[in-house]
């Protein structure tokens, strides 16, 4: 039941003194970057000193403005021939955070996620269909890679065309897929209109719902739709990607692999470490990382860690479901969404006034996401095609730049709120 | 002669005609004609009025998006091909018509055309010596369209 029985099952006081020992490695490494090397200085960090994990706390935080203003090599710390992978967040509004991995950040990014989906049950026998978009995206790789260090025979199926998925799910016996929910419950209406019953005709058992967060509710309805376990899963291209911290079969809490990791919860506003158990911000430090360490990286992502021992044994700590985020950015359909990046878009097609609102719906099993943008006065020219110019023009614009297709309405100007100070510009109608 | 038409932005939902109607009725300004165009959510009203700068003003006053644009108002006899001489003439010359609408004279058996088109000076210059008669915004208020008439 474990890939790795030694390292998942470590007595915690190990797993600190690995912990501590592999700070000191990564320290040591991340001040050959100039982005770190320059950091240290200035704090006058002695990396050569006896690390604990307790001392943590004294080390520079990382943010993903300096991922972004160090792009693209400030965070190396090695030679450029010693990579073999680079990854990227998406978008192309102002600069994405770029990714890089020698070959043992491959390995070791495989392992893990070996190590997550052998401790759901996925074994060589099994079939495993990745539904995610392969890519400067992790998602699709990362689980791929993983998938096939098992032994599973492993369909790249990609994303979308869920016939084809369907198709492929009867022909090949999936037993495990890789989904994200929204399209999880999407794919249910295609099985019903198809004929094909997901819990009678398919041999799916293992479902890996990633990609963007859903609610227990969600998960039990995906789970009784189709009939399989579906696993939580947590991760962010920044600690590697997927595989950072997943379910075990008792399906409370993700274990996020501290032998891989440093974890704190940190207050966002005064950024002091949180006791066990309250929720705050996940802060991560890197401890394999050889290409791109990052030390105490605060992901914006909201959760706790839950205190005592998992049932299954393991004794890395659990978090829970990720509750939300400390900043403003949304996940549609497994893309993450900054409204900055639709604001520089829209700010920069002549005819667009100063306001705009974007509006999250949820029809049915789809997401959707409609922007209502206040036209400039000086531009209506007393034309209706001007102004589905101008509507078609930025549908491709945005499309371009968060890769969804937004439904766009032209409103008055003045019509919608004043962006004064904290502007509401997202509206989540999104029921879970 | 050349004459204006209103050109207000409006989004697809109750409420927003009336405001205009109700804007300008409170101004004594009228509507000789009207035309809405719609989009899916949001539409243009296009409307001919006896005082145009005026209505452009209380309009955008009462924070509406307005284009004054010149069009022309050409009076056309109201008999079968009444029409038909005058739209082919502008095709024989290349002007391409953007948009039109029109209304019925009372009496005299005329009909108002309103044409916005991509070449207004050669359109006009052409109507004027193929002898059409075009109305500017004094003339327009001045004549008295069918639905008015009393009974």
């Amino acid at each position: 039941m474990y890939w790795e029985k030694e390292i998942e099952t470590m007595d915690r006081g190990n797993l600190e003194k690995l912990q501590a020992a592999r700070l000191g490695e990564t320290l040591g490494r991340a001040q050959k970057s100039p982005h770190y090397g320059k950091v240290f200085k200035e704090t006058r960090l002695d990396t050569d000193r006896i690390w604990t994990v307790a001392d943590v706390g004294m080390l520079p935080l990382t943010t993903k403005e300096d991922l972004r203003e160090q792009w693209p090599y400030g965070f190396l710390a090695c030679s450029r021939d010693e990579l073999i992978r680079m990854h990227s967040s998406s978008g192309t509004t102002g600069r994405a955070t770029v990714i890089f991995h020698t070959d043992g950040d491959i390995a070791a990014w495989t392992n893990l996620l070996a190590r997550s989906m052998y401790m759901t049950g996925m074994r060589r026998s099994d079939v495993f269909q990745n539904m995610m978009t392969y890519g400067l995206f992790t998602g699709g790789l990362g689980f791929h890679y993983g998938a096939e260090k098992i032994g599973a025979l492993v369909i790249p199926a990609g994303a979308g065309n869920s016939k084809r998925q369907i198709q492929l799910m009867r022909d090949f016996d999936t037993t495990a897929i890789h989904i994200i929910p929204s399209y999880a419950l999407h794919l249910s209406t295609v099985f019903a209109e198809t004929g094909v019953d997901p819990r009678r005709d398919t041999k799916l058992k293992i479902a890996f719902l990633g990609a963007e967060p859903h609610s227990e509710k969600m998960r039990l309805k995906i789970e009784e739709l189709y009939g399989f376990k579906g696993f939580n899963s947590y991760g962010l291209s920044e600690m590697n990607g997927p595989g950072v911290a997943f379910e075990c079969p008792e399906q409370n809490g993700m274990h996020i692999w501290e032998d891989n990791y440093i974890v704190e919860i940190i207050d966002p506003v005064t950024l002091k470490p949180l006791p066990e158990g309250e929720e705050g911000e996940l802060v991560m430090t890197t401890l394999l990382r050889e290409g791109m360490p990052i030390i105490r990286y605060r992901t914006k992502d909201l959760t706790r860690i839950i205190p005592g021992p998992c049932p299954c044994g393991r004794t890395h700590r659990r978090i829970e479901r990720i509750k939300g985020r400390t900043d403003d950015m949304m996940i549609l359909k497994g893309v993450n969404i900054f409204p900055i990046q639709i604001e520089r878009r829209l700010m920069e097609i002549p005819g667009v006034g100063t306001n705009f609102l974007i509006i999250l719906d949820r029809e049915g099993y789809n997401d959707s996401m409609t922007v209502k943008v206040e036209i400039q006065r000086e531009f209506f020219g007393g034309d209706l095609h001007q102004l589905e110019a101008l509507r078609r023009r930025i549908v491709e614009e945005l499309r371009s730049d968060i890769l969804i297709t937004p439904r766009v309405d032209l409103v008055e100007p003045d019509s919608l709120p004043k962006s004064e100070g904290k502007a509401v510009r997202v509206v989540d109608n999104r029921q879970e | 002669m050349i004459t204006y038409q209103l050109s207000i932005f409006a989004e697809n939902k109750p409420g927003r005609l009336a405001a205009v109607t109700q804007t300008l009725a409170k101004e004594k300004i009228n509507i000789r004609a009207t035309t809405i165009a719609t989009s899916d959510t949001f539409g243009v009203i296009n409307l001919i009025v006896d005082d145009p700068p005026r209505a452009e003003a209380v309009l955008k006053k009462a924070g509406m998006t307005v284009r004054l644009s010149r069009v022309l108002a050409v009076v056309i006899p109201d008999q079968p091909g009444g029409l038909d001489k005058l739209t082919q003439l502008l095709f024989a010359e290349g002007i391409n018509i953007n948009n039109a609408y029109g209304f019925v004279l009372e009496g005299a058996r005329k009909a108002v055309f309103v044409v916005s088109v991509d070449r207004i000076e050669a359109a006009e210059k052409l109507l004027e010596e193929k002898g059409f008669q075009t109305l500017d915004a004094r003339a327009l208020s001045a004549v008295e369209p069918v639905h008015y008439k009393k009974k």
